[in-house]
């Protein structure tokens, strides 16, 4: 039994190995080493010392959490009214739709209608306030950012709505709890995990978004993302943008930390010792 | 006769899609007893519980609470509280802050939340257990801290639906005594919704016997057990051998082809009706003796009871109840007291069949 379980798992770990492991040591490796392939920590250093990365890598933290945080207050309130409707398997088809699309289909699609000649600005122009300048700004890279990640954030907390137990919301109800209450005291706290889910499905990919970054946000927007294109692509620097790939990673790793549950602690009950 | 608590009058539910879970229920609900709804799974007796705590609408009637209409009251705001089925206890919270949740959000002072969370726990015979996580205690013991949270909110009424039967048979035994012991020390109102009839026979002061959306009897559980007022409730509460009958006059009752005295009367002559006969009222004698004569065919040792089961001459299968085990001969016969036997008219309704047994009980 133990044996063909193994037996099973080897395609799995090939594929682990092959496509996770060795991709992260090579990409450890590069960062250490320098265009002559010689050990050094100076790729390291230089991202230190440089205020042009740390820069970058609090744009990259901001962005990122921008687009986390409108992303969350749009899909909480989209899930739960998705979790009370009856079609509710084709709204969800409709969500998870878009994500089918290619990214850069999405992304053309965008500098369409929000280019000067494009349809928001028609409309702008209709009403009297156009044309407006739209495209390659903080607030179209935002949108779209927000409006690519959304069906990542809305479906860990519809599903994470979904298991909540109604008899739950009776039983506080029941208790006495207004509506609001209710939803602050039970539904939200059980439903936590679905939004700790939605964040890190959001906030990490957000973290080194490059390619909306140039699209969308016509390079105004710089974030790690882009520093990592400009390295490989066009300096031909691979131990500096290796080195931020393995900060990225850290970042990562960071946010999954912060995201995971912890053991809440125990209250002190002086008189009333277990048994 | 105290002021009714609640009272429920031509209560109607009418689901969207034409369905009646409820009509026509009238209760009245008198301070401090201990009620059941008893009734088959689907019978609406869940439904009656919800519409007291307020989680459902009445399609027509009024629901009365101290006398005053509830019907509108949203549940928060409503005095009762209620033990759900599957406990619904918050993951999310320690033994502790389920308990303590009501109090929490009274906003009640933090001494006064912690005193009366821990004397809730002790009534319940958990004390120690407050800082214990909701998945680390039993299924009886999460029993407890659902009970516990409901009545520390010091509610008038408290609502049960079915809370004993995801226990095993040993613990749902102790938590009958226990429920009724917390019921007389509180002295607030009880309804316990259970489809076990042993169960609400057991508890309580009053049962109501629900069956498609209707009441179909209530009264003490004597009352119900021993004068049943029709095929369905005779099968339902205890075991009972049913035959078709006819009185012949009153007092005097036909069935497998014989004249019995009974204790029934207020019927037509000749009216057709069925016989109730409990199988521990049937007492084995020799064949000679018997009113009856019937053939043992099977007989199982129940442990406090034999059971055993007897073919008369017409093919009718008796169930009968005995503490000493059948030996000898495969003929064996059964006596029974006049009182013993239980008349039905068919599709008699409870205030008729209140008034008629009034009426000749008197004389």
């Amino acid at each position: 039994m133990k044996q063909t379980k193994r037996f099973f798992m080897i395609p799995y770990f090939i594929w682990i190995g092959l496509f996770v492991v060795a991709p992260l040591l090579l990409i450890l490796y590069q960062s250490l080493t320098n265009n002559q392939h010689q050990f050094t920590f100076q790729n390291y250093v230089t991202y230190g010392t440089s205020s042009t990365y740390l820069h970058m890598s609090l744009n990259s933290l901001w962005y990122a959490f921008l687009i986390t945080v409108i992303t969350l207050l749009i899909s909480y309130p989209a899930a739960y009214f998705l979790s009370k409707l009856k079609h509710q398997q084709l709204w969800l088809l409709l969500i998870i739709l878009p994500t089918w699309i290619n990214l850069l289909l999405k992304a053309y699609a965008f500098i369409g209608l929000l280019s000067r000649t494009g349809s928001v600005n028609s409309f702008l122009t209709f009403v009297g306030i156009g044309p407006q300048q739209l495209l390659f700004s903080d607030g179209s890279f935002l949108l779209v950012a927000t409006y690519i990640e959304i069906p990542f954030m809305i479906l860990p907390i519809y599903n994470a709505i979904v298991e909540l137990n109604p008899a739950l919301i009776n039983a506080s109800r029941d208790l006495g709890a207004t509506n609001w209450q209710t939803f602050r005291r039970v539904i939200f706290p059980l439903t936590i995990s679905g939004v700790k889910a939605g964040v890190q499905a959001v906030f990490i990919p957000s973290l080194s978004l490059f390619m909306l970054t140039r699209l969308i946000g016509g390079n105004r927007v710089i974030t790690l993302g882009t520093a990592i294109e400009e390295h490989f692509m066009t300096t031909m620097n691979w131990g500096m943008g290796s080195t931020i790939g393995v900060v990225l990673i850290v970042m990562m790793f960071i946010i999954m930390a912060l995201t995971n549950d912890r053991r809440k602690k125990r209250r002190e009950l002086n008189d009333d010792e277990e048994n | 006769m105290a002021a009714p608590i609640i009272e429920l009058r031509g209560i109607t539910k009418t689901y969207d899609d034409g369905f009646t879970a409820l009509s026509n229920i009238n209760m009245t609900i008198e301070p401090g007893k201990f009620y059941s709804l008893l009734g088959p799974s689907g019978s609406g007796k869940t439904t009656i519980l919800r519409l007291i705590a307020g989680f459902t609408n009445a399609t027509t009637g009024s629901i009365l609470f101290e006398g005053q209409k509830i019907n509108d009251l949203p549940a928060n705001q409503r005095k009762v509280n209620t033990v759900f089925q599957n406990y619904a206890l918050f993951p999310h919270l320690d033994v502790f802050d389920n308990v303590a949740f009501g109090l929490n959000l009274q906003k009640r002072p933090k001494a006064e939340i912690k005193k009366r969370v821990l004397d809730a726990l002790k009534l319940v015979q958990l004390p120690g257990y407050a800082n214990r996580e909701i998945s680390e205690i039993s299924g009886g013991q999460q029993q407890r801290v659902a009970i516990a949270r409901a009545i520390v909110n010091e509610p008038k009424v408290l609502l049960l639906d079915e809370p004993l039967s995801a226990l095993d048979m040993k613990l749902r035994q102790d938590m009958q005594y226990e429920l009724r012991e917390l019921q007389q020390r509180l002295k607030i109102t009880f309804i316990f919704v259970t489809h076990d009839q042993e169960e609400a026979l057991a508890m309580s002061d009053e049962i109501f016997v629900v069956n498609d959306g209707k009441i179909l009897q209530s009264g003490t559980p004597v009352d119900i057990y021993d004068e049943p007022i029709n095929h369905f409730v005779a099968n339902f509460i205890g075991e009972s051998n049913i035959l078709p009958g006819k009185m012949q006059a009153d007092y005097q009752v036909e069935f497998v082809g014989k004249t019995f005295e009974c204790a029934d009367a207020g019927m037509k002559p000749n009216e057709k009706v069925e016989v109730v006969l409990r199988p521990e009222d049937l007492d084995v004698t020799t064949a000679e003796q018997g009113k009856l004569v019937v053939t043992v065919d099977t007989q199982l040792f129940r442990g406090d009871h034999f059971e055993i089961i007897g073919i008369d001459d017409d093919g009718n299968e008796w169930l009968i109840h005995s503490t000493n085990p059948v030996r000898g001969g495969k003929h064996i016969g059964l006596t029974f007291e006049p009182e013993d036997i239980h008349v039905m008219r068919f599709g008699e309704k409870e205030a008729d069949f209140d008034a008629r047994l009034e009426q000749y009980e008197e004389d």
